[in-house]
């Protein structure tokens, strides 16, 4: 009963509307003027220091931005986005000097160290056991601050840095696989991003290695009135493995922020791919007043046979949360899964899920989803699972549970299933219910309180998917599931 | 891709804008505006498409190549109509659209009453869809059916909906309304000529009184070449107990639209139906079911066959208000692809407000289980009839909740033709 006892811990010490990741750095920062246009691609193009190909795909996506509309089929509602009047880059301003660790505005070290992502390789390595080492590359608005162990990494051939220094160092690889999953004209906000990226993380594992520790981006939006637009490539060469974590935060401001990022997971034949994204991204205070918009497109390419993508997400953040990662099974046999916990108290909306998309043959994917929603929260599941006509055996399994807190919230589902072979074998499963009474009596009769209750009976609801976390993410994932929930019992 | 496609006008859409041309200045002012009302909505959407959620995996748009003139007033021979077969029953005709007394055996039955209507229905009837104002914009008339409260109706009432013509289109409204207490068992048929291509709309509204009982079983047997859509808007009084059927196995392209609303407590409503596909043929069962009040149960069941080229869809949406506590919804779809170019899109939704519920989905796709086949074959059964033998089973667990001796045999009877497997024994 430990783990619940705190759990309660955390709920009590924790009031409602107090995100404790809600302070604001207070450093020099140089920006970009408000709006967009082609010189702003360029500025930010010329910033990057990058060559000319990459400036031409970027106007050419904003130009075809241009002609787009604002998708508005998702189940959520907010008020138009002033696309002028936004900062599209804000990075720290820079010291003299070489840039190593040490040179790091402290600062920024300051600030990563309050949110507990540790910066500094001699503390990790003389304060936390080695086999917990997580290599972690720091995103400060718009810019990249940091990448630790990166020559740790370089021995086993492992590239992680920043994607504005791969776009200089190897652009035969990004050249390559950028924009290879998620076309530039894919959607309104991808290809936003593609036009005003500023940075992200890339990870290239070469062939037949594992890659010796965990990576992690740490994204934090600073600066009010920007945008954060990041993109991250990970491409695993064949038969590599790799376990990428990913965890966002931001301060509290009254005003709307937008974060629209892009992922793109390749998987070459018999890699492996574990993206884990724990997304506490400033959710708005109680009013719904504030919070980040959080409208993202990441895709995984199981591009080759036996490859395997694997998403799992624990999504507390945000105002409103616009996502749904997918892997599209290319290869022969290849395996894709998504397990996700989307929890809403608040004035929250999230409308999440995946796409399946079954191309090669014998290909598998699992989808495990589980939302909770509470106050006055809108929670909407939205998955597509589809086998194309050559995709013989293909098989997917889909369990989507809902669980409502309170009378005043909603949770929906909406699953699109389509299949154009007959061999291929779809289920699908969905409840929605709440906590019920015998349950609660259950646990009330053997001596529980009725928070301890709620709180174990969640615990158990989310299970199966927190299982799935890596080690670290997976106690925090807990400790953010009880406080997402504060105030919603009784 | 996101750049809005400037949208003109089909041919069908040409069409159509003549005919309401014509038909309106035929119309009396009565109903003037109500037809003009009904025609702006519809412009305002125009056919349906794949960019309309509701209509994605059905584009009418695109298989909906021209609009058919206007169907006038035929007298068919009777035994033309098929209905229920030899079952003894009332019949209500329906020609083209009209009432046809002549064909029907609806007098002297006791709480029933039928008439020719305007075919105009009440303005909240008529669903927010391109295709059920389009019906009110160029309706050519309808009947009312009402039964008595209280009135328990021993034979079973049979409609008959007969398309007469090729190339033409009709459009019918008809109301139904079933008083408190009332009991009926409703079987009703879409037919017309074979292989006559034709274009049927129906709108039908009902509402049943509380502690009503009815089956409706709704048989949809439309000429491989005809075009079908019904929309159907169901409200549910108190404490009823209402099951609606459908037996999909007509037209090359169907839909059925249903719109269910509780109005009040403590009701049961089964949904429940099958599509047999083959060749080209595409059939389409949308749902929008909402529960308003607390303490209703809801029940969707449905099985599909999809065989050849043909392609099934089904769409189901299960809206649970706020005050809607207490709510019980299951939905469950199954389907079978005997084929390698079938298909089947199935979208069974949950929109969910309030949290002292019970609500579930679940959707199954695949071809026949390969161990049942092996274990059948095993015992001396040829491939093709072992395969006949698990479709019929797969099919008849689906009628297996009829209690209604007459509908399991009529049912089983079509099913057993369309497999072509008359001659297979029972058990």
């Amino acid at each position: 009963m430990a783990a619940v006892q705190e759990t309660i811990d955390q709920v009590k010490a924790i009031d409602v509307d107090q995100y404790k990741h809600g302070f604001v750095t207070d450093i020099e920062s140089e920006l970009a003027p408000k709006g967009l246009d082609e010189d702003i691609v360029a500025f930010i193009s010329a910033k990057k220091e990058e060559p000319e190909w990459m400036l031409n795909w970027r106007l050419d996506a904003f130009r075809r931005w241009k002609t787009m509309e604002e998708p508005a089929w998702a189940r959520v509602d907010y008020p138009k986005i002033d696309f002028e009047d936004l900062h599209y880059y804000a990075a720290p301003k820079k010291r003299e000097g070489p840039r190593s660790l040490d040179e790091v505005d402290p600062e920024i070290l300051e600030t990563y160290k309050k949110l507990g992502i540790p910066l500094s390789e001699q503390e990790i390595l003389a304060g936390i056991a080695p086999e917990n080492r997580v290599a972690v590359d720091a995103i400060f608005d718009s810019v990249s601050v940091a990448t630790t162990f990166k020559e740790e990494l370089a021995r086993a051939g492992v590239v992680f840095c920043p994607i504005s220094e791969a776009i200089r160092e190897h652009p035969e690889l990004v050249q390559k696989y950028l924009g290879s999953v998620v076309p530039v004209s894919d959607n309104f906000y991808a290809t936003l991003n593609t036009a005003v990226f500023s940075d992200g993380s890339f990870v290239y594992i070469p062939p037949g290695v594992r890659c010796p520790m965990e990576l992690s981006t740490y994204f934090r939006i600073n600066e009010p009135n920007t945008g954060q637009f990041e993109r991250t490539l990970i491409v695993a060469d064949k038969g590599s493995y790799v376990s990428y974590l990913e965890g966002c935060t931001a301060p509290q401001r009254d005003e709307n922020q937008l974060h629209a990022a892009v992922v793109e997971l390749v998987a070459l034949e018999d890699a492996q791919i574990k993206y884990s994204t724990v997304q506490n991204w400033y959710p708005g205070d109680a009013d719904g007043k504030g919070g980040i918009y959080n409208f993202v497109t990441k895709r995984g390419d199981c591009r080759e046979k036996n490859s395997k993508i694997s998403w799992t997400q624990v999504e507390t953040g945000s105002a409103i949360t616009w996502k749904y990662p997918s892997c599209i099974l290319r290869g022969d046999n290849s395996q894709g899964e998504f397990y996700s916990i989307a929890i809403s108290n608040g004035h929250q909306q999230i409308d999440s899920g995946t796409k399946m998309i079954h191309l090669g043959r014998n290909t598998a994917s699992r989808i495990i989803s589980k939302g909770i929603s509470a106050g006055v929260s809108q929670n909407t599941y939205r998955g597509q699972v589809s086998a194309h006509r050559k995709a013989s055996d293909a098989r997917n399994f889909t369990q989507c549970d809902s669980l409502l807190i309170g009378d005043k919230c909603g949770a929906h589902t909406v699953p699109y299933i389509e299949s154009k072979n007959s061999s291929a074998v779809f289920e699908h499963e969905a409840t929605t219910s709440r906590i019920s009474d015998d349950q609660m009596f259950y646990c009330q009769a053997r001596g529980l309180d009725e928070e301890e209750a709620v709180a174990l009976i969640v615990n158990g609801f989310v299970r199966d998917v927190i299982q799935q976390l890596p080690m670290e993410f997976a106690v925090e994932a807990q400790k953010l599931i009880s406080i997402s929930l504060e105030g919603s019992v009784g | 891709m996101n750049a809005p496609a400037k949208i003109q006008e089909t041919k069908a859409e040409q069409s159509l804008n003549a005919q309401f041309d014509e038909v309106f200045a035929q119309t009396t002012q009565e109903y003037a505006n109500q037809r003009k009302q009904a025609w702006d909505a519809f412009k305002a959407k125009g056919i349906p498409h794949r960019r309309v959620e509701e209509w994605h995996y059905t584009d009418l748009r695109t298989k909906m190549n021209d609009a058919f003139a206007l169907a006038s007033t035929t007298a068919p021979k009777a035994d033309a109509l098929k209905g229920a077969g030899d079952m003894k029953t009332c019949r209500i005709a329906i020609v083209n659209g009209r009432y046809a007394p002549e064909l029907s055996s609806d007098q002297d039955v006791a709480g029933l009453s039928v008439a020719q209507t305007s075919g105009f229905l009440s303005a909240q009837a008529s669903a927010d869809d391109a295709m059920a104002h389009l019906n009110q914009a160029l309706v050519q008339g309808g009947i009312s059916i009402k039964i008595a409260e209280g009135a328990k109706i021993e034979l079973p009432i049979e409609i008959v909906r007969y398309t007469d013509g090729s190339e033409v289109s009709s459009y019918a409204g008809t109301c139904v309304e079933i008083g408190a207490g009332a009991k009926a068992l409703i079987i009703e048929s879409f037919e017309g000529e074979a292989d006559a291509a034709y274009q049927s709309n129906a709108l039908t509204e009902v509402k049943v009184g509380d502690r009503a009982d009815v089956h409706w079983l709704k048989l949809q047997v439309e000429s491989t070449k005809a075009l079908h859509i019904e929309t159907l808007s169901i409200d549910l009084g108190a404490e009823t107990n209402f099951r609606h059927f459908i037996y999909n196995e007509g037209a090359s392209l169907s839909r059925t639209q249903l719109f269910l609303e509780f109005k009040g407590e403590g009701t049961h409503a089964g949904l429940r139906g099958m599509s047999l596909l083959k060749d080209s043929q595409h059939a389409d069962i949308t749902l929008f079911v909402k529960h308003a009040v607390p303490g209703c149960e809801s029940r969707e069941y449905y099985r599909s066959v999809v065989d050849d080229k043909a392609r099934a869809v089904f769409q189901g949406k299960i809206i649970v208000e706020q005050a809607a506590q207490k709510t019980d919804g299951q939905m469950m779809i199954k389907t079978l692809l005997l084929s390698d170019a079938a298909e089947i899109n199935a979208k069974p939704e949950l929109e969910i407000f309030a949290d002292d519920v019970l609500c579930a989905h679940g959707s199954t796709t695949g071809d026949i289980d390969e161990d049942l086949l092996f274990y059948l074959m095993a015992r001396g059964i040829p491939e093709a009839q072992a395969r006949k033998i698990l479709v019929l089973a797969f099919l008849s667990e689906a009628i297996e909740e009829f209690k209604e001796e007459q509908c399991v045999e009529l049912l089983e009877t079509m099913i057993r033709s369309w497999l072509h497997a008359d001659d297979m024994v029972n058990e």
